[in-house]
């Protein structure tokens, strides 16, 4: 029934705002409004088809935090009871002191920066978002808190869903031919620990070659290309 | 005897004059402009998104001899923290000139003009912004003329509006802005700074041209009912080949790119 209406571009076209890329009975996914009947794009991404829901897949813009996204962020303040961390999101978060660690921190006792300071980079996990109201973070499970070794490469938080792939395809291809470990915020900062610099640096090439071509299909392939070239140069 | 026409330089060949010290027109009586355009033809315009690494989203936009450069920053927190709006982002716009963008040293303080259209640009462009998704944010914006020569707010609308979506601030509809005016009893579009100064009319249009929805429109001069409706017929025209500019601009970007890899197959 959908077939017979109406679409005025392809898969992986890349559309930009107030382009007309469907008329008729499918549904807005996301970056997509309908108005009078008719689909329109309301971002510069690529267009993906889904059994009738038209998505654009953003090729720039903020990061918006959702709640249970692992971020990394930087401590930027500490007030009375709570950190303030940059997420690179439009407001800045709070991460509450019984939130803090898997420890419970005595208020009463302690200093709140003898756990983590300014300019420390953490590993966290969004709790609560609410539009207009600063999200809030925990640090509260194993693998979240302070990050002490390693490197972190910031990307644009749109292109993170690239960097992980297809069930997780690409961040685990990654791992497998560098053998670091990665750990990849949903706002676009990347953790990775290695075991050398040189592996860590395998890493970013990486990630900046999956940012710049991010739209262009058959992504996977040509990073394990690069990956495999690399590694027989270095032995 | 033909009339010998002698012109005078003042400043950089602004005015000219015939030998009889009247001023030369503007427009020939074929409806050839000052420059050898058409009534209805554009400057040659150059667009390219992406300019600044710093910005969230820029752009930079040439028509004729007036260059734009914009760029866009958040959606941010605003500070001071009580001029956020609860439901919507606030949009910030800066309109300023470069001291060199024109021939007399420009002081670099925001003049009363500038205010005024800092002012005009924001609304011309928050109407395509989809202000609610981003409560309680500013989206700041900024646009610097680096050298003027007329049309400058239109074409710092184009720039702006290029930048936003840059920017991946998601908008209704891009927004395309032309100037149209009357010279010489002709009405001319996309004027240059002689045309302005010297003619009779300026009327700056602007429109997110997909839903056919006008979100600038100033009148300084006067023209009579079927001017007005003819200007503004093309002023449409007009907005509807710069819409088609910025579409082309904002993709060519990432098509370049995945031509030069698709096009070198598995290599």
């Amino acid at each position: 029934m959908c077939d017979t209406l109406p679409v005025y571009f392809k898969d992986w076209d890349v559309v930009v705002p107030g382009e007309l890329l469907a008329e008729g009975n499918y549904r807005p996914g996301s970056n997509v409004y309908k108005e009078d009947g008719k689909l329109y794009s309301n971002a510069v991404g690529i267009l993906k088809f889904n059994r009738g829901v038209v998505n654009v897949v953003p090729l720039s813009g903020p990061y918006i935090p959702k709640v249970g996204d692992l971020v990394i962020g930087e401590v930027i303040d500490i007030t009375a009871s709570s950190y303030v961390v940059d997420i690179r999101a439009p407001h800045v978060a709070f991460l509450n002191a019984s939130e803090a660690s898997v420890k419970p921190l005595n208020l009463h006792e302690e200093d709140l920066r003898k756990l983590y300071d300014v300019g420390d980079m953490l590993v966290a996990k969004v709790i609560s978002f609410e539009r207009a109201f600063n999200p809030s973070l925990t640090c509260k499970e194993k693998g979240l808190g302070k990050i002490t070794k390693g490197s972190i490469i910031a990307i644009p938080a749109v292109k993170v869903p690239r960097l992980i792939g297809r069930r997780r395809s690409m961040i685990s291809l990654i791992k497998s031919e560098t053998g670091c470990e990665v750990v990849v915020g949903q706002n676009g900062y990347i953790w990775v620990v290695g075991e050398n610099p040189e592996d860590e640096d395998l890493v970013a090439e990486a990630v900046r070659r999956i940012v710049e071509e991010a739209h262009v299909a058959g992504l996977t392939a040509r990073v394990m290309q690069m990956l495999k070239n690399k590694k027989r140069k270095k032995s | 005897m033909g009339v010998c026409l002698e012109e005078y330089q003042l400043g950089e060949g602004k005015v000219r004059l015939n030998m009889a010290g009247e001023q030369r027109r503007l427009i020939s009586d074929d409806g050839v402009r000052h420059d050898g355009r058409r009534p209805d033809e554009l400057r040659p315009i150059k667009m390219s998104v992406g300019v600044l690494k710093n910005a969230n989203g820029s752009a930079y936009v040439e028509q004729g001899n007036t260059k734009i450069l914009a760029a866009v920053y958040g959606p941010r927190s605003v500070h001071p923290r009580h001029l956020a709006y609860p439901d919507k982002a606030r949009v910030r716009c800066r309109y300023h000139m470069a001291p060199f963008s024109v021939e007399t040293r420009k002081s670099p303080a925001p003049s009363r003009r500038e205010v005024e259209l800092s002012k005009v640009l924001r609304e011309a462009l928050s109407h395509a912004i989809l202000l609610e998704q981003f409560p309680s944010t500013a989206i700041d914006i900024f646009v610097e003329v680096l050298e003027a020569d007329g049309s400058t707010r239109c074409a710092g609308i184009n720039a702006a509006s290029l930048a936003l979506a840059d920017a991946g601030i998601p908008m209704k509809d891009l927004v395309a802005a032309c100037a149209v005016g009357k010279v010489d009893g002709y009405l001319v579009v996309d004027l240059t700074d002689l045309e302005d100064k010297n003619g009779e009319v300026d009327m700056p249009f602007a429109m997110m041209y997909g839903k056919r929805k006008v979100t600038l429109l100033q009148l300084d001069g006067k023209l009579s009912y079927e001017e007005f409706l003819k200007a503004v017929d093309m002023a449409v025209v007009a907005c509807e080949r710069i819409y088609m500019m910025q579409k082309e601009a904002l993709k060519q970007r990432y098509l370049t790119l995945r031509k030069s890899i698709e096009g070198g197959g598995s290599t």
